[in-house]
């Protein structure tokens, strides 16, 4: 008993944490499937609240630095999030932005066009499924039957996590692969670690390893933008070629194209390279540059195929955009 | 400049001045403006001129950097199509305004705020035209103040509002 505890001490102690997602990051960790027990073997699993029974006085009683490493998915948007990645940040030599929405915002972070007061419009008044007679909205403080309860609060604008917290590596993707998680794990283990602030995925466009790749032309020409269900995908020639709206050419590779090799387009949740400030600028940069008119009209025509322009270039980077949020309250937009 | 004008929002003159960041091409729109200024017209003093060598060179990152960090409007100018020095930059050019000024729609920047023009090297009247009716739009429509605080090169934590 005393060796196992022994052995269990000297193993580098590891966290995983749950904000703004959907779940899916957790999911991916547990694909893992057999190499999760190499990653058991090696690692002292701490905290994991998803799968083990850890409470957070737990993680408070823990030395400052005493953890190797904290993987955080999902984005920040309740107070409770904003506390939980303040204290693992305490807590940990090292913390992983695990995932889109931690790396960017992620679809959570498509919130930013709305604020807190208009999303509890929506989800507690006005939706057509909502029965809410008495109009109750979430209260960050409660008396019942002489006690207080509270919740944590929300926030108008969903933040990224190094928007609220120092970073110091990033596992891109919605959800990141296994192959990749494996990845860093080996190098977190091995304490081979690439420069702070890296994405630990390669620093190239998906275009590069996609298996489409030589039936891209080299001069596309769009003039009209498809939706997937509106035509029969070739399961050979370049998504784009095709008038598909795929992102690969702005996006980060690392996924192996596994979207299109599902024949599904690139919706770029691995992000930017590191040269590009704003995915969704780039994007729209090279997107909008193929349209295949010259007519003004007809450009305008063309381009309105793409019906909501910031949920699909900015559709996992919102919050770490440029601008970051929709401004509420502009006079005509 | 831009951190003047951050500055000047911060206590607010009495009147609003627009700061306004044009980005002209070198050999169509910055002509126009420097025949402007040699023929001795007026207009109206709020532009901020970023020379480049085509408007085909404005990446849609320009424009959401120029808003991120205090700019009231954006202007891009360039050759009339067809007459672009490097025949089709300016039509690339058009193409991004449309689509861009679309996300900027959706992200509460007013239309007025962003615009593009065709002036050529002779057309230095039509350029005091476009700068002066887009200076007024932008006055009329008051400061364009970015939702949150730019984001630094090396990006700090946010101090947030959560809690409110």
């Amino acid at each position: 008993m005393t060796n196992t505890a022994t052995t269990a001490a000297e193993k580098p102690r590891v966290a995983f944490y749950w904000c703004a997602g959907c779940g899916g990051c957790e999911e991916a960790v547990v694909d893992l499937a057999e190499q999760i027990l190499d990653v058991v073997a090696a690692v002292d699993i701490v905290f994991w609240p998803v799968a083990l029974d850890f409470k957070r006085p737990g993680v408070e009683a823990m030395a400052d630095g005493s953890l190797a490493a904290a993987f955080i998915n999902g984005a920040i948007r309740t107070s409770e999030q904003l506390e939980m990645a303040r204290l693992l940040r305490t807590k940990s030599r090292v913390v992983v932005a695990f995932g889109a929405c931690a790396q960017l915002g992620g679809i959570p972070g498509l919130a930013n066009l709305w604020d807190r007061n208009s999303i509890f419009q929506t989800v507690y008044r006005e939706a057509p499924s909502t029965a809410n007679p008495d109009g109750v909205t979430p209260q960050t403080s409660q008396p019942v039957d002489g006690e207080t309860l509270e919740l944590p609060s929300f926030a108008d604008t969903v933040r990224a996590l190094d928007q609220v917290i120092e970073v110091d590596y990033y596992l891109p993707g919605c959800p990141p692969t296994a192959k990749l998680i494996g990845e860093a794990v080996h190098a977190l283990l091995s304490g081979n670690l690439p420069p702070r602030g890296t994405v630990l995925a390669p620093d190239r466009a998906l275009c590069e390893e996609c298996p489409r790749k030589d039936s891209k032309p080299q001069d596309l020409a769009l003039n009209a933008f498809k939706r997937p269900h509106e035509l029969i995908l070739d399961r050979q020639t370049c998504l784009l070629a095709q008038g598909v709206l795929c992102l690969g050419p702005a996006t980060r590779a690392g996924c192996e194209a596994r979207c299109v090799q599902g024949n599904m387009p690139c919706s770029g949740c691995f992000g930017p390279t590191s040269r590009v400030k704003d995915f969704g600028g780039k994007a729209l940069s090279g997107i909008a540059s193929l349209v295949g008119s010259t007519d003004e009209q007809e450009i305008i025509r063309i381009l309105d195929q793409i019906p909501d322009p910031v949920g699909t270039l900015y559709r996992y980077s919102l919050p770490s955009s440029l601008l970051q949020r929709r401004r509420i309250g502009a006079k005509s937009a | 400049m831009l951190n003047r004008n951050l500055q000047a929002l911060e206590n607010p003159p009495t009147e609003f001045e627009p700061l306004i960041v044009a980005f002209f091409c070198n050999w169509c729109t910055y002509l126009a403006a420097d025949l402007a200024g040699t023929s001795r017209m007026k207009y109206a003093p709020n532009v901020r001129v970023v020379r480049l060598m085509c408007s085909g060179r404005v990446d849609p990152q320009f424009v959401l950097h120029a808003f991120a960090n205090g700019a009231d409007g954006v202007l891009i100018g360039g050759c009339h199509p067809g007459d672009c020095h490097y025949q089709e930059g300016n039509y690339k050019t058009l193409r991004r305004f449309h689509l861009l000024k679309r996300v900027l729609k959706q992200m509460g920047v007013e239309e007025e705020r962003f615009r593009l023009e065709w002036i050529s090297a002779a057309e230095a009247d039509r350029l005091r035209t476009a700068v002066n009716d887009m200076v007024a739009k932008v006055r009329a429509l008051g400061p364009w103040r970015a939702p949150v605080s730019p984001i630094p090169e090396q990006r700090k934590p946010v101090a947030e509002e959560v809690a409110a």
